[in-house]
């Protein structure tokens, strides 16, 4: 697909995003719109999935570890089609399949409940290995926080990754640099990134996270590393695309109010 | 009581993996740098590419049973079980019984009977911890041969599962002609006096004390409790409800374990008098297991004192 379409979908992506956290009244915008690009590129480019079967056994995974970030993993299985769009006016609602965190029970689509922050890479690892042991060539895709590399668990399973050179993993680091407390150099620094990962066995690219061409092409280059696991630091921005959340902490988990809603939505015509 | 030969229930969890791997070749095991105590050695001897050692990090090892599950592979879990269920309680949560996702947590050493080793090492508190979790099954052998069976039944049975096993080499109390079903409760000795409902080592020593308190013209009924989660509650019901006075019998707290799950029952469905014996609010500490058992009142002799008492109470009604 080519990138332009993508990027057509991150935008689409962004006006669902806004749209479904107004209904809801609750939420994480900020985090949503800085992984959206990510996304965007997996679903609508990189990743083999096929969406009239999520089950799918020789699909690619993606595990949203931040999964606070739900309403852009949302918007993008809703508009690749897993299940239908109108269903994203349901985030958060008693009884909905789009549960405040993702929920693999519950949502097609979705590869592994995730919300408590610092457990996504180990699923992955464990993913990774089965499909090692049955033969299968399909990668796992990871989304991190940068301040979820605060939790001592996503070290453990850094370590696992690289001891058992799984380089079907390609993790992305969303470094918009700020946490719920502020930013996270303040609250407690997980910097520097990229030599912590290096250190610890991976191959690691920093990249733009917003530019789509950039995204594509890490993660070809992640392919072609073999005997090791991948991260791709993604340095991004908190609330990208509306001009009043970007790089502000205040939007990493408020919803936006019907006026907001709107004039993000003119931003994102 | 005829004196049987003692094996501990983590050498029979060990050999039943290893047996199972010729047959189940969706199995995989984990452990986290204590396969030579928890016996999942046994498993990778034979089958060391679908053995992996996570290392000293649970939290991790339970997130990558629950990918491989996820994947359709069934992932057994071993650490001690202070460790599997104490470090990794939020991941096991969140990561294997919320999604309801087919991963055994298989950990050993627990109970008091670890010895030695003291309080940091002697899990008190993980059948409470797992029997709260929605969507867990809970299974405490109390032999060798029941341990063989459950960790059969439970690679079969589809979801999250946890089975307690211990150190010490303990009598048997089942004969090679024993079925194991999961959830369904095992009445050993017929009674009339006294219901004993038990658990894990604590059924030998639920025996013991019937016959001692036999040799009084005592006569207690004694339950093997092997599921603590689906409880039994039918033989809960009829046997505490017959005997009209229960004791439950666990090397566990008294809070949140066995005691907690059969007073819930009979607090609801049958009151009769009842006490839990168990490991009181308090850790346990370093000497051999027999005089660990003896100062935290789990002997044959402390057990028949404290039936003794309740089927008081129930005489006094």
């Amino acid at each position: 697909m080519s990138l332009n379409v993508v990027a057509d979908y991150a935008k689409e992506m962004r006006r669902k995003i806004i749209s479904m956290l107004g209904l809801s009244g609750s939420g994480h915008p900020g985090g949503s719109l800085s992984a959206t690009d990510i996304l965007a590129e997996l679903y609508f480019d990189g990743m083999r999935v096929d969406p009239s079967n999520p089950k799918w056994e020789d699909r690619d995974r993606l595990i949203l570890s931040k999964g606070h970030a739900a309403p852009a993993l949302y918007a993008a299985l809703a508009l690749k089609g897993y299940f239908p769009v109108e269903e994203l006016d349901n985030l958060r609602k008693l009884g909905s399949r789009l549960q405040g965190h993702p929920d693999m029970k519950k949502l097609p689509g979705v590869d592994m409940s995730s919300g408590s922050l610092g457990q996504g890479l180990s699923a992955a690892n464990g993913m990774a290995l089965a499909g090692r042991l049955d033969d299968k060539d399909y990668y796992v895709y990871v989304i991190m926080g940068d301040g979820e590399n605060q939790e001592g668990q996503v070290w453990e399973a850094a370590m696992f990754a690289a001891h058992y050179k799984l380089d079907h993993i390609i993790a992305f680091v969303d470094h918009n640099r700020l946490q719920i407390d502020g930013n996270i150099t303040d609250v407690l620094s997980p910097e520097p990134l990229k030599d912590k990962w290096q250190s610890f066995g991976w191959n690691v690219q920093q990249i733009d996270g917003h530019n789509i061409e950039q995204i594509a092409t890490a993660i070809a280059a992640a392919k072609q590393v073999k005997a090791q696991p991948s991260l791709i630091i993604a340095d991004t921005i908190k609330g990208k695309g509306v001009s009043f959340m970007e790089n502000q902490v205040s939007w990493h988990g408020n919803a936006p109010k019907a006026q907001q809603v709107e004039q993000a939505l003119s931003e994102l015509a | 009581m005829e004196e049987k030969k003692k094996i501990a229930t983590r050498d029979a969890y060990g050999r039943a993996l290893a047996e199972l791997a010729a047959t189940d070749k969706n199995l995989v095991v984990l452990d986290a740098d204590l396969s030579k105590s928890t016996k999942t050695a046994d498993f990778a001897a034979v089958a060391p590419e679908r053995f992996f050692n996570a290392g000293i990090a649970e939290q991790n090892m339970i997130g990558v049973a629950a990918g491989l599950a996820a994947c359709g592979k069934t992932p057994f879990v071993s650490s001690f079980a202070i460790f599997a269920t104490g470090r990794a309680y939020e991941q096991i949560r969140n990561s294997v019984a919320n999604p309801q996702l087919n991963v055994k947590i298989a950990a050993t050493h627990a109970g008091i009977t670890v010895g030695e080793d003291g309080s940091t090492h002697q899990s008190i508190e993980d059948i409470s911890l797992m029997r709260t979790l929605p969507n867990m099954t809970v299974v405490v052998p109390a032999d060798a041969i029941e341990t063989t069976q459950a960790v059969k039944e439970l690679a079969a049975f589809k979801g999250p599962a946890y089975l307690r096993l211990g150190r010490l080499a303990t009598p048997q109390v089942n004969d090679e002609n024993y079925q194991f079903k999961l959830g369904e409760a095992v009445l050993l000795r017929p009674g009339r006096d006294i219901a004993i409902f038990a658990c894990g080592m604590m059924v030998a020593v639920a025996l013991e004390a019937a016959e001692l308190l036999a040799q009084e013209n005592i006569s207690a009924t004694v339950v093997n409790v092997h599921t603590i989660k689906p409880l039994d509650n039918d033989s809960i019901i009829d046997n505490a409800g017959c005997c009209g006075a229960a004791i439950s019998v666990e090397e566990h707290s008294i809070y949140g374990g066995l005691g907690s799950a059969i007073a819930e029952v009979l607090a609801e469905n049958c009151s009769v008098p009842f006490a839990r014996v168990g490991i009181e609010d308090k850790f346990g500490q370093s000497g051999s297991p027999d005089a660990l058992l003896r100062v935290y009142g789990l002997t044959p002799t402390a057990v028949a004192t404290r039936a003794k008492a309740v089927i008081a109470k129930k005489n006094s009604k």
